[in-house]
């Protein structure tokens, strides 16, 4: 009784939240303006998206009375993968220069303990 | 139009059906306009995690087990095959 009411609707429940996020990452795959903003969109849908889907596929074996947890595997090997995938694109964002790059650091000359200023010389030699 | 929890099921996993497959019609829109190598790079990424949800979806419809290797299996080589764009793309060489 509680199966054949409640799993369905946990069911509809993650199918309408990972349809959610698939959907917002394919806007915003579409309409963002920057390289850089694009790339942040369908990494939702990496994670949130299809790992919902996977769920709610979970949740659907047990409804059939065949339980197996295997979609797990699927959603865990995503979740380690999808933020290398998002920094190997970044990187290709900031070596084509399609991107804002940072100002460059100003010159600094007391870097580290290659050059020392005088006054932490004089504190230096008292030590 | 009835709202018994099955049929709920059923508007569910047919919406997912749509916007699933609206979604990889957006990537490949996105692919054909990305204005950098960066922008077609993740779209082609997109289109992979897109099929994958397809894929699952249709496992759930048709209350099968059999679709899970296929899943898995394009998982690793949507990230091989993005990993490999993007070094392509910095090294100008995939294995050095």
């Amino acid at each position: 009784m509680i199966a054949e009411t409640f799993l369905p609707l946990a069911i509809a429940f993650f199918l309408c939240v990972g349809l959610l996020f698939t959907f917002v990452a394919a806007i915003g795959l579409l309409k963002l303006n920057d390289g850089m903003t694009r790339l942040h969109a369908p990494t939702k849908a990496g994670t949130l998206g299809i790992g919902s889907f996977l769920i709610a596929s979970v949740l659907h074996s047990f409804l059939m009375g065949e339980p197996s947890m295997h979609e797990l595997l699927v959603i865990g090997f995503l979740f380690v993968t999808a933020p290398v995938t998002a920094n190997f694109i970044a990187k290709v964002n900031l070596h084509t220069r399609s991107c804002d790059m940072p100002d460059a650091p100003s010159v600094d000359t007391t870097w580290s303990t290659l050059d020392t200023p005088e006054v932490d010389k004089v504190i230096a030699s008292n030590e | 139009m009835s709202f018994a929890p099955a049929d709920l099921m059923n508007y569910a996993l047919m919406g997912a059906f749509a916007i699933t497959a609206l979604s990889q019609i957006m990537a490949v829109i996105r692919l054909w306009i990305g204005p950098s190598t960066a922008d077609r790079i993740l779209a082609l990424d997109t289109m992979v995690i897109n099929a994958i949800g397809l894929i699952v979806l249709l496992g759930i419809y048709q209350g099968t087990q059999i679709y899970f290797e296929a899943t898995l299996i394009i998982a690793m080589l949507g990230f091989v095959s993005t990993i490999a764009y993007a070094r392509f793309v910095l090294r100008g060489d995939i294995i050095e």
